[in-house]
């Protein structure tokens, strides 16, 4: 009886085994510690869409297996999780670096072993200059300045005063929108920091007003920080146009800084935002409308730019190994440089050899909060 | 032939590091280990300071921090090569460590912790905000060491892992065969005099300030040499390295294995690298497990892992 229970054990599995030929895709992200709040829903959205996609009979016939790490925020873990993924895991490719810095970290040892890596940070210098395996999903702040800037031309804006958070994400912004702002003929004649932690910015503010000849006021930041320069704004009864960056485009914004203080904000944000206002032939309509409904019932709470990142990762990356019609990481990086036309929530992504990030312009939509709803601007 | 404790200690780490590769089941634990021996060489300083000297500084992760951004930012802005920097780096924290120590070290009890909380949290403070310099927050790119590809051409290949796991376990040795050393000579017997009695040490002729002095510069100086190789291991590096946080995970690392004991030092800071990889399925409750062991350790085994265990199976031998 033993026996036949282990030679039918045996049987079993010999006839599973095709079936359980699986591909591994790894992940690094910060869903604990400082940056969290963009780390936890990009985890609950790939742990979703792996599941999902394995529901709907995997990819090429085969099963897919997320490995997931938390990095906590700190670049050297997120390089030892890359290199357990790589040479332990044994991963076709890797998602992640919620941040700059982990993200980085995870570039040098994914470029070393040639695998694929597609990151969800901001900055620029991840894919430039262009390093042949890694690929991003997230506009870079370079062109949140620039969107800003284009509608600052439109309403006749000449002259602005800048207050930027002293992080990563606000110093690398504050350095990107000064050194495009005089291709759109803006001149910034206040340029403020504030540390992320602080409480109260009404000094900067107070002296931004005071500088003679400011016409808007431009706040890069992230996290709180912004949400107070808002709340300050109002209370300081600023009137001149305020306009915020797509760090803070995200409901949560709108509650810290409560609707009565953010009426009138504009920012350039995602088409995940405004789902519900896209017109009906937008082609990112159907992409956007699925992830929103599909995260909302599945987590219980809004969708956010940040879990958007790692969707759009995620449908780069399965998209390619489709495409390719193998998960060896030569042929997924090959696939992935060919995307052209992809629709996702962030923009419509067309990666060539010289572009790994693969958005224009028309990835960002110009939104004003008004009634402490998103609504389009035209 | 009784073997003394020092040449104990560094057979059975020799020993260790070049056993161990026979057992890694994949090329990733070769990371595990580097990162191991780098921590393990900071927590040897601590050891120095706080379980011979009896001095805490909570600022240590500031040392680390100039000693990695020495190797970012010499061989771009001075043309040094990246070795060259690591004795740069290693001489800046060694001045500051000075500096910072020598007013303070006049002064009795727990003035140290203070002041270097406040030196430590000013570098981390510095490296993030001098963004022209370094880059801030998002951190900056090191260079290439260039001693794994001269190794290449000698006929040698390591693989990057191989190459860290080697040379950080032979710097380990060196660091630990270095306290080992003072440990027994008339420095290290007069800081433990002092950290035993400073009035009687003061009455025999000591000169207090100065050996504390002494210690401090030196565990600076190993701070700041595993702040050197991390930065070249990882070919980057953030302002993280100079966190508090950082510097109470050394202090953590040696109180967990045996403050007084290089041995121990080494293995607490093996044991709080190796927990958070070995609890990743359980992430959401990785503190809380390394809380519990920490308070498991202070209730019974109060010198640290190490020195209670041999002093258990010395007590039973006897």
């Amino acid at each position: 009886m033993k026996t036949f229970l282990t030679t039918t054990a045996i049987a079993a599995f010999a006839l599973a085994a095709p079936a359980m030929a699986e591909i591994r895709i790894g992940a690094s992200l910060s869903a604990t510690g400082p940056a969290a709040f963009l780390g936890d829903p990009e985890l609950k959205t790939l742990e979703m869409l792996v599941e999902d996609q394995n529901a709907r009979g995997g990819l090429n016939g085969e099963q897919i297996e997320l490995i997931a790490y938390d990095d906590g925020g700190d670049p050297n873990k997120a390089r030892t999780f890359a290199t357990r993924l790589i040479e332990d895991d044994e991963v076709v490719a890797i998602i992640g670096g919620t941040t700059t810095g982990t993200t980085m970290s995870i570039l040098s040892v994914a470029e070393d072993a040639e695998i694929p890596f597609i990151s969800l940070a901001g900055a620029i210098d991840i894919i430039s200059p262009v390093k042949p395996h890694t690929f991003k999903t997230p506009h870079t702040d370079r062109m949140a300045c620039q969107k800003i800037f284009e509608d600052m031309q439109k309403r006749a804006i000449g002259k602005i005063g800048m207050l930027s958070g002293t992080d990563g994400f606000g110093a690398s912004m504050q350095a990107q929108c000064k050194d495009v702002a005089p291709d759109y003929g803006i001149e910034i004649v206040a340029d403020e920091t504030y540390d992320p932690k602080d409480a109260d910015m009404t000094a900067q503010l107070t002296k931004i007003r005071g500088t003679a000849g400011v016409q808007a006021i431009l706040n890069p930041g992230f996290g709180q920080g912004p949400s107070i320069v808002t709340r300050n704004y109002r209370q300081l009864a600023i009137d001149l146009p305020f306009y915020q960056s797509h760090g803070v485009a995200s409901d949560g914004f709108i509650d810290l800084a409560g609707a009565e203080a953010a009426e009138g904000v504009r920012l350039p944000g995602t088409a995940l935002l405004v789902a519900d206002l896209l017109a009906e032939n937008d082609p990112q309509k159907p992409v956007v409308a699925a992830y929103k409904a599909m995260f909302e019932e599945k987590t219980g709470t809004p969708v956010g730019t940040f879990g958007g990142y790692a969707h759009d990762a995620w449908l780069i990356l399965t998209d390619a190994i489709g495409r390719a019609g193998s998960a060896e990481p030569a042929a997924i990086r090959d696939a992935i440089e060919a995307t052209t036309g992809l629709a996702g929530t962030t923009g419509i992504y067309n990666m060539t050899p010289e572009d790994h990030l693969g958005l224009d312009l028309s990835a960002f939509r110009l939104l004003e909060i008004k009634g402490g709803k998103w609504t389009l601007v035209e | 032939m009784r073997l003394t404790t020092k040449t104990a200690t560094l057979l059975a780490l020799v020993a260790l590091i070049a056993l161990a590769p026979l057992f890694f089941p994949s090329a990733f634990y070769y990371r595990v280990g580097a990162l191991i021996f780098v921590n393990g060489l900071a927590v040897t300083g601590i050891v120095i300071l706080t379980g011979w000297a009896g001095q805490i500084s909570l600022g240590h992760a500031g040392f680390a921090g100039i000693g990695a951004y020495a190797c970012a930012l010499a061989p771009v802005h001075l043309g040094l090569h990246p070795a060259l920097a690591i004795l740069l780096g290693a001489g800046v924290s060694a001045v500051l460590a000075w500096l910072v120590g020598r007013p303070i070290l006049r002064l009795k009890g727990y003035y140290l912790g203070v002041a270097s909380l406040g030196m430590g949290i000013l570098i981390s403070m510095v490296l993030n905000n001098e963004r022209d310099l370094t880059r801030g927050p998002d951190g900056i790119d090191v260079p290439d060491l260039g001693l794994r590809a001269a190794l290449k051409t000698a006929g040698l290949d390591l693989s990057n892992g191989e190459f860290w796991y080697a040379l950080c376990g032979i710097v380990l040795v060196l660091g630990a065969w270095l306290a080992l050393n003072l440990h027994d000579s008339p420095t290290g017997r007069a800081l433990r005099a002092l950290h035993g009695s400073e009035v009687a040490a003061r009455t025999v002729g000591m000169d207090v300030p100065r050996l504390k002095l002494q210690a401090f510069v030196i565990s600076a100086v190993y701070a700041s040499v595993s702040g050197s190789l991390l930065a070249l291991q990882n070919r980057f590096i953030t302002p993280d390295v100079a966190g508090f946080m950082h510097s109470v995970e050394m202090v953590t690392m040696a109180v967990l294995g045996g403050v007084g004991s290089v041995a121990g030092a080494i293995f607490g800071a093996a044991v709080l690298t190796l927990l958070p990889q070995m609890l990743t399925v359980f992430a959401e409750y990785e503190q809380l497990v390394l809380g519990l062991v920490m308070v498991l350790v202070m209730i019974f085994l109060r010198e640290g892992v190490v020195p209670s265990i041999l002093r258990k199976l010395r007590g039973t031998g006897e």
